[in-house]
């Protein structure tokens, strides 16, 4: 009996730390889980008749996610899956497209391009008929070869790796990690920048050494010259005063970053401790930097970003996208969260323009959007009058701002 | 000697369990998928699983068999994966026959494996607990690391090999990128199936197995019992660790030529070979029981889908993982709880009933 006692303590205790435990995940994410729930709820229904896959004769269109909403990248899927959701909340608020709605499953690949694989598979299951997805490079290309097998329409808000849309179902919404490296080089030599140009990468990320090897190569005819080119890793990302320090030496006037802004922000502190101060450039990697805590905003003066979208254009577009992200999810969204806005937006576009149906097959809706692709022309968070070409690759004007006073400042 | 006899036919049954349990499966599955029962998410998972239960069974020879705590499995997985992949990438054109260049990318996979097994094994063999543990997780990390920085491409005049990035390797206009540093390989054939898998995981259980019950299995059991008792036998204790730690490296490195041949993008992140991924196999021979081949087959087909099983509660997912593996740690090791499940157990309740039956007769 006393044993029993015992056992039947040791349950109690742990369905008590169990709800204490759900208690709080509860209210840390209710927010950013009412639209997700309520998305669940729906999608069980379908599951009964997700083994056919042209599913959705009910006038639904059927868009499937992927991103890592937990683990280190967690950030990028998050804003992602939010903004998808704004978008898709809009769209069939206002009629939907062609008078069919959206529906939209978002699923968790811990940017891990397996994970990602498997996620795919359980959307396919759920009867998905078009993918939004996926949000970082690695995992899409994994998963772009899967769609090119079943030919299912693919748009990735933000992968930017050049295999990602190498086939010809899939389309991005961003920039390629090359074309920015190309851009990067050519704004900094026609606005003649710096003279003396030092770069700190990360070879350990895609992103950042994909952006780095074009830079370098567009360098070459650009009026510029690179003095030194510096490499971390993501495994001792935390101290730079050795970059900076072969930087300082070697008289370069202009730091390029090709890197994120967590590692950004460490690079600017410690050039401020060194007494070195020359002109940083970032890329859109560099979005978010003034949201990074603890982190003086007088370092970020002057530093140029060539980002796609800055959160506080004054433009109707921007202001309206902000204000709702602001409401629903509390804080100011990137420039992923405003990809995938624009993302869900080019879906709706293409859809219209070919005037696809729910109830076309996967394979002849994505032939269908595949063609509207190249003919559309879409105003979105991330440029004006965004075209595609065959190899799903967007015809954008790069943007600049600077930094003032904590706040971008277009160029 | 009938003692013996008997001996051996236990551990054939027990063996024929292990494999037919292999077997079931692999019908049970097959019948699904042909009956058109199994959905997308399952089909895509099997070839992962196969990867995950020859990484779990060959780390346990090492771990259980050995005895030597090892974590730097996800290291040779690596090795073998981007070994095989970079061949692979290179004979795509040469061997159009996916069979026949799947065999060859094994064998090479394996190798590659076996001999960095061989080349890790001698100076660490001599380590001994958490030494040897601390020095395999530095050599996984070095590899990966090492990955991710190497640059190699193929063009009219050979290879071409960089360290610093694609563009000192200064290639003619034809020249293809087929290690491109932290992007790793990216299309690699995707010639693994769940037969080649399953296939795999039978030689990998037969292989394993057959070193456990021979002479050889015998002679590392004893190591692993007390070294210096088996010194003083006259058993080569080094030929033996290092025969183990190297088998155990080489079938790493077959998983990690199934996995490479099942993704089109090979990337050596901290994720899939770092040290989280050694710590994940360790964890599959933890629970499934430290030296217990079957356990383990069965613990890595457990806890490889319990996450995508979850799915439907979405944030919530790894939360309930993670507690899912401290509630079985706690059931299969704590002592209260083995000794509840000896008192309560089935076998024993049948025995008792035959017992009390036997009694009332």
């Amino acid at each position: 009996m006393k044993k029993f006692n015992k056992i039947f303590g040791v349950v109690l205790a742990s369905c008590m730390t169990l709800s204490l435990l759900a208690g709080c995940g509860g209210d840390n994410n209710t927010k950013e889980n009412q639209s997700g729930e309520s998305q669940n709820t729906g999608s069980q229904d379908d599951t009964q008749n997700a083994d056919n896959q042209t599913a959705g004769g009910e006038g639904v269109f059927k868009i499937g996610g992927i991103g890592p909403i937990t683990g280190n990248n967690a950030v990028y899927g998050q804003a992602v899956q939010n903004a998808m959701q704004i978008a898709i909340d809009e769209i069939n608020e206002a009629g939907g497209v062609n008078g069919y709605t959206f529906e939209m499953n978002f699923q968790d690949d811990e940017s891990d391009p397996e994970k990602s694989v498997n996620a795919y598979n359980n959307l396919k299951d759920w009867g998905m008929q078009l993918l939004v997805g996926t949000v970082t490079s690695g995992p899409c290309v994994a998963v772009a070869a899967e769609t090119n097998t079943d030919n299912m329409f693919q748009l990735t808000p933000s992968g930017s790796s050049v295999e990602c849309v190498e086939h010809p179902n899939a389309f991005r919404v961003c920039f390629s990690d090359p074309n920015q490296g190309f851009g990067a080089a050519k704004y900094i030599g026609e606005n003649s920048l710096g003279n003396k140009v030092a770069i700190i990468y990360d070879s350990s990320s895609i992103y950042s050494s994909g952006i780095y090897t074009k830079f370098t190569e567009e360098a070459a005819n650009q009026n510029f010259e690179i003095v030194s080119a510096e490499a971390f890793t993501a495994d001792n990302a935390t101290d730079f005063s050795v970059q900076l320090q072969k930087a300082k030496d070697a008289g370069a006037d202009l730091v390029f970053l090709p890197i994120y802004y967590t590692e950004a922000s460490l690079i600017l502190t410690q050039a401020n401790q060194m007494g070195y101060e020359p002109t940083f450039v970032g890329c859109d990697g560099l979005d978010g930097i003034l949201a990074v805590e603890n982190f003086d905003l007088a370092l970020a003066e002057d530093v140029i970003l060539l980002t796609p979208f800055a959160a506080d254009a004054t433009d109707d577009l921007t202001v309206s996208f902000v204000t709702k992200y602001q409401e629903k999810h509390g804080d100011i969204p990137n420039q992923f969260a405003a990809d995938a806005y624009d993302a869900v937006y080019i879906v709706k576009a293409a859809i219209e323009k070919s005037g696809a149906t729910p109830d076309m097959s996967v394979s002849d809706l994505c032939e269908a959007i595949k063609g509207a692709m190249t003919e559309i022309s879409v105003n979105g968070l991330t440029g004006e009058a965004i075209t595609w070409t065959e190899d799903g690759e967007p015809n954008k004007a790069p943007r600049a701002v600077v930094i003032k006073d904590g706040a971008y400042v277009a160029m | 000697m009938n003692s013996k006899k008997m001996q051996l036919n236990k551990n054939l049954t027990n063996n024929l369990i292990t494999y037919g349990l292999v077997i079931a499966a692999f019908f049970v599955v097959q019948g699904m998928i042909w009956t058109g029962k199994s959905s997308s998410l399952m089909q895509g998972l099997l070839v992962p699983l196969c990867v995950y239960v020859i990484l779990a069974v060959s780390l346990n020879l090492t771990v259980g068999i050995l005895g030597e705590l090892s974590l730097g499995h996800a290291g040779f997985m690596c090795v073998g994966a981007f070994a095989s992949a970079f061949f692979s990438k290179c004979v795509q054109e040469a061997i159009p026959n996916s069979g026949l260049r799947f065999f060859l990318a094994i064998l090479i996979g394996a190798a590659a494996a076996g001999l960095f097994g061989i080349l890790i094994g001698i100076p660490v063999l001599r380590l001994k607990g958490d030494y040897l543990a601390i020095v395999t997780l530095a050599f996984g990390e070095i590899i990966k690391n090492i990955i991710n920085v190497l640059y190699i491409g193929k063009d009219g005049n050979g290879f071409h090999f960089s360290m610093k990035d694609a563009l000192s390797l200064h290639m003619e206009s034809d020249g293809v990128l087929i290690i491109n540093g932290a992007q790793g390989i990216t299309g690699t054939p995707k010639d693994s199936s769940f037969i080649i898998g399953v296939a795999l995981v039978l030689i990998t259980l037969w292989i394993v197995l057959n070193i456990i019950h021979s002479r050889d299995g015998r002679a590392i059991m004893s190591i692993r019992d007390n070294r210096i008792a088996a010194e003083s036998i006259g058993i080569n204790i080094t030929k033996y660790k290092l025969m183990a730690f190297s088998v155990s490296a080489a079938l790493a490195g077959v998983a990690g030529v199934l996995y490479a041949h099942n993704l089109s993008t090979l990337t050596a992140l901290p994720k899939n070979f770092g040290y989280n991924m050694s710590i994940m196999i360790l964890v599959f021979v933890v629970l499934g029981g430290i030296g217990n081949i079957r356990g383990s087959v069965i613990s890595a087909v457990i806890l490889t889908l319990l996450p995508e099983l979850l799915r439907g509660l979405n944030s919530y997912r790894m939360l309930i993982y993670a507690i899912v593996l401290i509630v079985m740690m706690l059931f299969n090791w704590s002592p209260k709880c083995i000794e509840f499940r000896e008192r309560y157990s089935l076998k024993r309740l049948l025995k008792n009933r035959n017992h009390n039956k036997k009694e009332a007769e």
